[in-house]
């Protein structure tokens, strides 16, 4: 049994058909996901899509971003380079802000997912588990990845009007970030994994 | 109003158990001077988010005050060989929707200016609402907040488009962009708006309702005041 978190009311635990997801009777608000019948192939394919993220990101924040042709001249920035400007110009606060939401907090957030999903794949215990689930899930809010995505869009709209834009290969690994991030975070159930941080030994 | 709600509603709170807001453990308070702790995640435990209407108002209010600077501030500055110019949030759509990007400035007009004045607006209802212990339209109100929840991180998109053109468009002496102090204003918004919303604590929407139908035939189980 437990309680709804947006309006106290108590739920009665119920086995949900697989892909269904279990909302409150009185405010509807959404509880959990289904569980899979096989518990380790839903780790498993959560660490998947967790990997591959990761290796995404990793990728999205090595490369350019845009480049830009203008009057003879090629530029071209990484989130990271963009970042670096906004800092030198003063705009520091700004800069940390961006970092943070963009970079650090998405970085920290895979991380701590990989933390915990590896060692229960494996059937083992994660070290420290509730702090870094307690953290994760903290933070979450503030990762937004799929927002910077979009400004991405908006800032190539406006520059394509006055220059000639070339998307990097950046831009792509973003893009399929938006869909991997979402379908990693959607199958990372927090209920779940609290549910295995106390079956795993 | 639910007319129909005249039955209670069984709550963790009647039942006299506290619901632990990190991992949603149901566990019994720990006896009176010690402060209870969940089992299973280790949370601090607290019937409802401790002082949850001041902090959302707290934030609420500062973020209503850098919405003046956030939109009327330059959050951009671009300077070139024909001049500088200045541009707020509103400007910047302005020229997406000339330039014909529609799409794209009812976007950024959304994302920029209805939702953050749409938090500010429903958040200072739901906490007023809270605070005056209303019962009307709970289920609305409920539904309201997750809305808010839902798109107040999407407010950031600006600064993004702002660090982007900033990053790119550094050509010396021809052409140059650097972020306006708007910028700021309008990040902290965006910040504090969301601090409101997580502080907010929704059971506060519910516990009116609840605390309606316990008649002293139907109190709560642990005898404390609802």
């Amino acid at each position: 049994m437990w309680a709804c978190h947006d309006c106290d009311a108590l739920q009665r635990e119920v086995s949900l058909p697989s892909g269904g997801s279990a909302r409150c009777w009185r405010c509807g608000a959404l509880l959990c996901r289904a569980c899979d019948d096989d518990d380790s192939a839903a780790v498993e394919r959560t660490l998947a899509l967790t990997l591959a993220a990761a290796v995404l990101f990793v990728v999205a924040l090595a490369f350019p971003l845009v480049g830009l042709d203008m009057q003879g001249s090629h530029h071209s920035t990484t989130l990271g380079g963009a970042v670096a400007t906004l800092w030198q110009q003063d705009s520091k606060l700004v800069a940390t802000l961006v970092a943070t939401t963009t970079m650090l907090l998405p970085s920290l957030e895979l991380g701590a997912m990989l933390w915990l999903l590896l060692p229960l794949a494996l059937g083992q215990r994660p070290a420290a588990g509730r702090e870094v689930l307690r953290g994760l899930l903290a933070i979450r809010p503030w990762g937004m990845v799929e927002v910077f995505v979009l400004g991405v869009l908006v800032a190539l709209v406006k520059l394509a009007s006055i220059a000639s834009v070339l998307p990097g290969v950046a831009l792509w690994c973003f893009g399929g970030l938006i869909f991997l991030f979402a379908a990693a975070a959607a199958s990372f159930d927090a209920h779940q994994t609290w549910h295995r941080l106390e079956v795993a030994r | 109003m639910t007319g129909g709600m005249a039955a209670a509603a069984p709550t963790a709170h009647r039942a006299g158990l506290l619901s632990c807001h990190v991992c949603g453990r149901l566990s019994r308070p720990a006896a009176a001077p010690m402060a209870s702790q969940c089992p299973r995640c280790g949370t601090g435990l607290h019937r409802r988010r401790p002082a949850s209407l001041l902090r959302t108002w707290a934030f609420l209010f500062a973020a209503a005050v850098l919405y003046v600077p956030a939109n009327v501030l330059p959050v951009m500055r671009s300077s070139s060989l024909f001049g500088a110019q200045d541009d707020t949030i509103w400007s910047g759509i302005v020229y997406l929707w000339l330039e014909g990007s529609w799409f794209l400035a009812v976007l950024v007009f959304v994302a920029s200016i209805v939702v953050p004045l749409a938090k500010l607006l429903v958040l200072g209802t739901l906490a007023a609402s809270a605070q005056a212990k209303s019962t009307a339209a709970p289920l609305l109100r409920a539904r309201a907040y997750r809305v808010i929840e839902f798109v107040g991180r999407w407010s950031m998109l600006d600064i993004y488009v702002v660090t982007l053109l900033v990053g790119l468009v550094q050509l010396q002496s021809v052409a140059a962009i650097e972020a306006g102090p708007g910028a700021l204003a309008f990040g902290a918004v965006v910040v504090l708006t969301m601090f409101a919303s997580l502080s907010f604590d929704p059971r506060l929407i519910w516990d009116p309702v609840d605390a309606q139908v316990d008649t002293p035939a139907n109190p709560p189980a642990d005898g404390r005041r609802a």
